[in-house]
């Protein structure tokens, strides 16, 4: 069997300042090409372990490994580059540089990423068809981002962590902010695509009835023991 | 793709980035136009007088001569005898030789006895001569021609009548022999703008009557005998002499400085010129120092304007740190778009003083008697744009380092 697209193990990370909210994960491991929902409240300690996974912030002790490699072991240059080659990323809401045009915040990763580039082909091309298979009009590219509703912005979100497959999908609770009927809509393109590029998605969100979609729903509280020291 | 990211975030900020940039531009605008009059001034300065290879006085300094022989500002110590006048006039080195008498004044203006030679030999603005506005010059006894700001300040017209006052700030005057505009000097921005000329003789001939600085009671001499009487003077206040070869000014210089019948003193024009500018220079290095300190404040409020957009773009530096974005790229980005401001800056700066000059340089010259060049900027120039491109680089690495620290401890946290 491959490695798994991403593995947690032993981790414990302290976020410096900030009345020292701390967090534990023994152990934690998500396939290739699965799809495993994350269910938590906030203040669960759901974006501490999303920054962890993206590499962002770097545990204290232990490995997070995605696909293959260990954050830990990289330099902050080098973590920084591997996120932009390896795991989109879909947040929440504004999601864009609004004064940026659309294709420019698609193609934006691929800035930092030269592998993924060349994975992409040619980018502009791919970036316009994502956005068509993602049901966005074909004028919407050269537009700045800003102009966009919510709902199409998001759907930009998807095409910028999709451009030249990577191999991790990270997505911060990507539909809150839609209504219900777009949401079901959005999920279905982002498991669609995610699919088509054999990416592998963890998403987070405190909306259970989102899980039937997934191969596998995880309560973030089984996984992860979360600590906020008193003030 | 960075550079237009940059471009973008500026333009979708356009008022405060505006208000910054127009900052900028108005100290750049303002650094480069004081450079450029203190320059311009400098040049006009230094072409007050040209032509003239030496000015002989009684011995007194160098800028003292210099300032009342040619700026017309206080007085002479003492006077230079006929007869030294004329033994420099007949030594084989001189070509030519101007006299000027200096002490009687009209309103506040000077009143310069002189030879009908000094319309042309008085030079100024590298060769420029003397023109006349309107009527010509000395031809009578009793003429007079006038600068052009006497004429503008006194609203006199050729043919109207003056009356010299004896001394300067004098209610004693010379009413019994009043003189006649005969012309008026076409505007030069030099001191001749601002003084009565008249003849050697003319000044002999209302002091007929004088002695010792005060009127002879009761002896009035009538104006035809005058006219009939030798007035050749027997003292004149300074010279201008012009050499027949360049290499024998500094020969006629130390003759002149030795003449043994009395103490006298001749200048080069050009070295006195720049000993004087060396005193009042240090305005113009205060100038310097306050147009400067104006580009520091302004530099001070891009820095204040990024520092207090940071805080809004937290979630925008989120975005490219998710997107793989070093902490140092963002630095970069934040120093880059300072450049962008200060580079957008200066350009501004130079089209707003080139069109101010455009539209104010005859007015300046008319009023000042300052021309100020219009050329392609200067090597000097293209350093201060430079260095204020580079100074808004250093300025603005101090909010770049603390959106580089905030965005290492915001992770992907900030929700805004």
């Amino acid at each position: 069997m491959t490695s798994p697209a991403l593995a947690l193990r032993d981790v414990s990370f302290t976020w410096p300042g900030r009345g020292g909210f701390s967090l534990t994960c023994p152990g934690f491991a998500l396939d290739q090409g699965e799809s495993v929902l994350l269910l938590g409240e906030s203040g669960s300690g759901k974006s501490t372990l999303l920054s962890l996974v993206c590499g962002i912030v770097t545990a204290d002790r232990g490995q997070v490994i995605v696909g293959g490699t260990d954050l830990t072991m990289l330099r902050p240059g080098a973590r920084d580059r591997f996120r932009a080659e390896r795991i989109g990323v879909i947040f929440q809401q504004f999601n864009l540089l609004p004064y940026a045009r659309v294709s420019d915040n698609i193609l934006l990763p691929l800035r930092f990423a030269p592998e993924r580039r060349k994975r992409a082909g040619n980018a502009p091309a791919a970036a316009a068809e994502l956005c068509a298979r993602l049901g966005l009009p074909a004028d919407v590219t050269a537009q700045p981002a800003g102009w966009l509703s919510v709902g199409q912005q998001q759907r930009v979100a998807v095409a910028r962590a999709l451009i030249g497959r990577p191999s991790l999908i990270v997505a911060d609770e990507p539909t809150s902010a839609l209504d219900a009927a777009t949401q079901d809509s959005f999920l279905s393109l982002l498991f669609a695509e995610a699919a088509e590029a054999g990416s592998s998605l963890l998403m987070v969100s405190h909306d259970e009835r989102l899980g039937g979609r997934f191969d596998r729903v995880v309560r973030i509280g089984d996984i992860v023991t979360a600590v906020r020291a008193a003030a | 793709m960075i550079l237009r990211l940059a471009v973008g975030s500026l333009l979708a900020r356009a008022l405060t980035v505006g208000m910054t940039v127009l900052a900028i531009a108005l100290s750049v605008a303002l650094f480069l136009g004081v450079e450029k009059v203190r320059t311009g001034a400098r040049a006009s300065f230094a072409d007050t007088i040209s032509g003239t290879d030496l000015i002989v006085g009684a011995r007194s300094g160098s800028v003292q001569l210099l300032l009342y022989a040619v700026f017309r500002i206080g007085n002479a110590t003492n006077n230079v005898t006929w007869e030294s006048y004329e033994d420099i006039a007949v030594r084989p080195e001189v070509d030519w030789i101007v006299p000027i008498s200096l002490g009687d004044s009209h309103r506040q203006f000077r009143v310069m006895g002189t030879t009908p030679a000094f319309f042309d030999r008085y030079k100024f603005r590298g060769g420029r001569s003397l023109a006349f506005a309107e009527g010509h010059g000395l031809e009578d006894l009793y003429d007079a021609v006038i600068g052009a700001d006497v004429a503008a300040t006194l609203g006199y017209a050729v043919g109207d009548p003056i009356v010299v006052a004896h001394g300067l700030a004098s209610f004693t005057e010379h009413d019994d022999q009043p003189f006649r505009v005969a012309g008026i000097v076409a505007k030069t921005g030099t001191p001749v703008d601002r003084t009565v000329i008249v003849g050697m003789e003319a000044i002999e001939a209302i002091h007929v009557d004088w002695q010792s600085g005060a009127k002879i009671p009761g002896q009035t001499t009538p104006v035809e005998v005058i006219r009939q009487m030798d007035l050749t003077p027997s003292a004149i206040t300074a010279a201008l002499v012009g050499v027949k070869s360049r290499l024998q000014v500094f020969q006629l210089q130390r003759w002149i400085n030795d003449y043994p019948e009395e103490p006298l003193l001749a200048v080069l024009p050009g070295v006195a010129l720049q000993e004087l500018w060396q005193i009042v220079g240090v305005a113009e290095t205060g100038l310097i120092g306050v147009s400067a300190m104006v580009v520091v404040t302004a530099l001070l409020g891009m820095m204040a304007m990024i520092f207090s957009s940071l805080n809004e773009r937290r979630r925008e530096m989120a975005i490219w740190r998710a997107m793989g974005a070093r902490p140092m790229t963002i630095l970069g980005l934040l120093v880059l778009e300072a450049v962008l401001m200060a580079a957008i800056g200066a350009a501004l700066g130079f089209v707003l003083l080139y069109a101010g000059l455009l539209i104010l340089r005859p007015f300046i010259d008319a009023a000042f008697g300052i021309w100020l060049p219009i050329d392609w900027p200067s090597a000097r120039e293209a350093w201060v744009v430079a260095g204020v491109i580079g100074a808004a680089a250093l300025a603005s690495l101090l909010p770049a380092l603390r959106a580089y620290r905030l965005s290492l401890a915001d992770g992907m946290m900030v929700r805004t």
